[in-house]
């Protein structure tokens, strides 16, 4: 039985006794705060609804959500993917942790980006859901990053769980440009009336508010991680201390019933 | 030095792939049961879809590729079903075989189950569904392709889920989205096929060969890592 605090990437973190918070942590987190005003302010108020030729109207604003949480949702299987490579490399939990936390986050972004993109093709196409290409590759990814979180919580021993879904991590981020290809060209064959898509004019304050709402949501992102982060690397660790104190309280009650104490119990993880 | 590696590959893809033959004909198990199960979900499909509105017939290219990934799903979990008990999977981690050899194996097992499985679904929507087939070598090459990128993925993510507990449950949940483009790719090519426009078809086909060769170079080098954890 290794355990995962001891040989892990101290580099990468510190662990944290009083909870999840730390200086940094709390500083990004008031930087998120006031930017998240910020743009609600500037996407909803202060900037111009679409009067371009396809005009979307008020309906443009939307787009400032929608845009950013994709991005993110990219970014956040990227980070996993990435993690689940160094994780094959270095075989330290701190990788694990990274690509698990990162995957978690970003099924949230992916849920957010699916929500948005239905809402908006409700007053739009006039129903919850179209079979447009994009939304539809993003549902497939939806339910392909849950089948990963699925799997690391069927595994119980850490390592065959770090090892397994890092393999996972990988090919399903390699996956996710092939399905995006197959049903981009499975409906680009079916549809003969090109659908309304979520292309607006963008300029001047709309142009802000879109890139500071994909700055918004990397700061989201980010100070996510670290919390989700820390939180993994603790339950990793409170998983190593769990069974030494399971194990240490059966050697004590073998003791208390006066019986031979086994010299080493056998531990199994059931994987 | 590479000839030397590549040859003992496939010396012990064959065994293995003789290995599930051997255990195939004796249990009879894709043939009792999951053959059967894959007829009986053509008759649901009649049930779901009134079979008096040709609703059966226009949707006939697309039934037959579910029907296909519902059988898969059963003859994978029975794939690693006969690995997992017994301690098989210590023997066969023990037994020096090549992990890309038992990889292949595996998936050739798992391939040609399936093929035998396609070639009953055929004749059943054919049949019950009457919906003749123009393109023959169209048809028959989707088989072929989708059918390996099937068993390459199957072969990939049956390792991966063998040994678990939620095993069953598992894996549909991790194959079926990931196996959508062989779907989407066979559905369209045998829709081209019936509809007697096979150039359609073709490009399909290419992408069912760049699934299938993907699948099968990502399993040739990750079922040793997976293979050690199951």
């Amino acid at each position: 039985m290794t355990s995962p605090s001891s040989d892990t990437g101290a580099g990468i973190l510190r662990l944290h006794p009083d909870g999840t918070a730390s200086r940094g942590s709390r500083i990004l987190g008031i930087v998120v705060l006031v930017s998240v005003v910020v743009f609600l302010y500037v996407a909803l108020v202060a900037s111009a609804p679409d009067k371009s030729l396809d005009a979307q109207g008020q309906l443009v604003r939307i787009m400032y959500l929608h845009v950013p949480s994709a991005i993110a949702c990219y970014t956040a299987f990227f980070v996993t993917a990435v993690a689940s490579g160094m994780y094959l490399w270095k075989r330290t939990m701190g990788w694990d942790a990274l690509a698990a936390s990162s995957a978690e986050i970003g099924v949230l972004f992916v849920a957010l980006t699916l929500l948005t993109g239905s809402i908006w093709g409700h007053t739009t196409w006039g129903t919850w859901w179209e079979w447009d290409p994009r939304l539809t590759s993003t549902a497939l990814m939806f339910v392909l990053y849950l089948g990963y979180l699925a799997l690391r919580r069927a595994v119980l021993d850490p390592t065959s769980r770090a090892k397994q879904s890092a393999i996972l991590g990988i090919i399903a981020f390699v996956n996710v440009p092939i399905v995006h290809y197959s049903v981009d060209w499975w409906r680009s064959l079916h549809q003969t009336a090109t659908v309304a898509s979520l292309d607006p004019q963008i300029d001047g304050l709309r142009l802000f508010a879109l890139m500071f709402g994909m700055v918004v949501a990397m700061l989201l992102y980010v100070w996510l991680m670290m919390h989700r982060f820390r939180l993994a690397f603790a339950e990793a660790a409170l998983e190593a201390k769990g069974l030494d104190l399971a194990l240490a309280e059966r050697r004590a009650e073998a003791r208390a019933d006066g019986g031979t104490v086994p010299p080493s119990v056998k531990t199994e993880g059931a994987s | 030095m590479a000839d030397l590696a590549a040859e003992s590959m496939l010396r012990d893809a064959a065994m293995v792939v003789g290995k599930d033959l051997r255990l195939e004909w004796r249990s009879r198990v894709t043939l009792s049961q999951i053959l059967p199960f894959a007829l009986l979900v053509l008759i649901l499909f009649a049930f779901a879809l009134d079979p008096d509105r040709r609703i059966l017939e226009e949707a006939t290219p697309g039934l037959f590729w579910l029907a296909v990934l519902f059988s898969m799903l059963l003859a994978i979990q029975r794939a690693y079903a006969v690995e997992t008990t017994d301690g098989v999977i210590d023997a066969l981690r023990l037994s020096d075989l090549d992990p890309a050899g038992i990889f292949l194996g595996k998936a050739a097992g798992i391939g040609l189950h399936l093929l035998v499985l396609e070639v009953v679904l055929f004749i059943g929507v054919t049949v019950l569904y009457g919906a003749t087939p123009h393109g023959g070598l169209l048809v028959v090459v989707t088989m072929l392709l989708a059918t390996a990128g099937l068993a390459a993925a199957g072969s990939l993510y049956g390792v991966l889920a063998a040994g678990l507990r939620v095993r069953d449950t598992l894996l549909p949940i991790l194959m079926l989205p990931v196996v959508a483009p062989v779907l989407i790719a066979g559905t369209e090519a045998f829709s081209a096929a019936y509809a007697n426009s096979s150039g359609d078809g073709w490009k399909w086909c290419g992408l069912l060969a760049a699934f299938s060769v993907l699948y099968l170079a990502i399993g040739i080098f990750a079922f040793e890592p997976l293979l050690e954890e199951s």
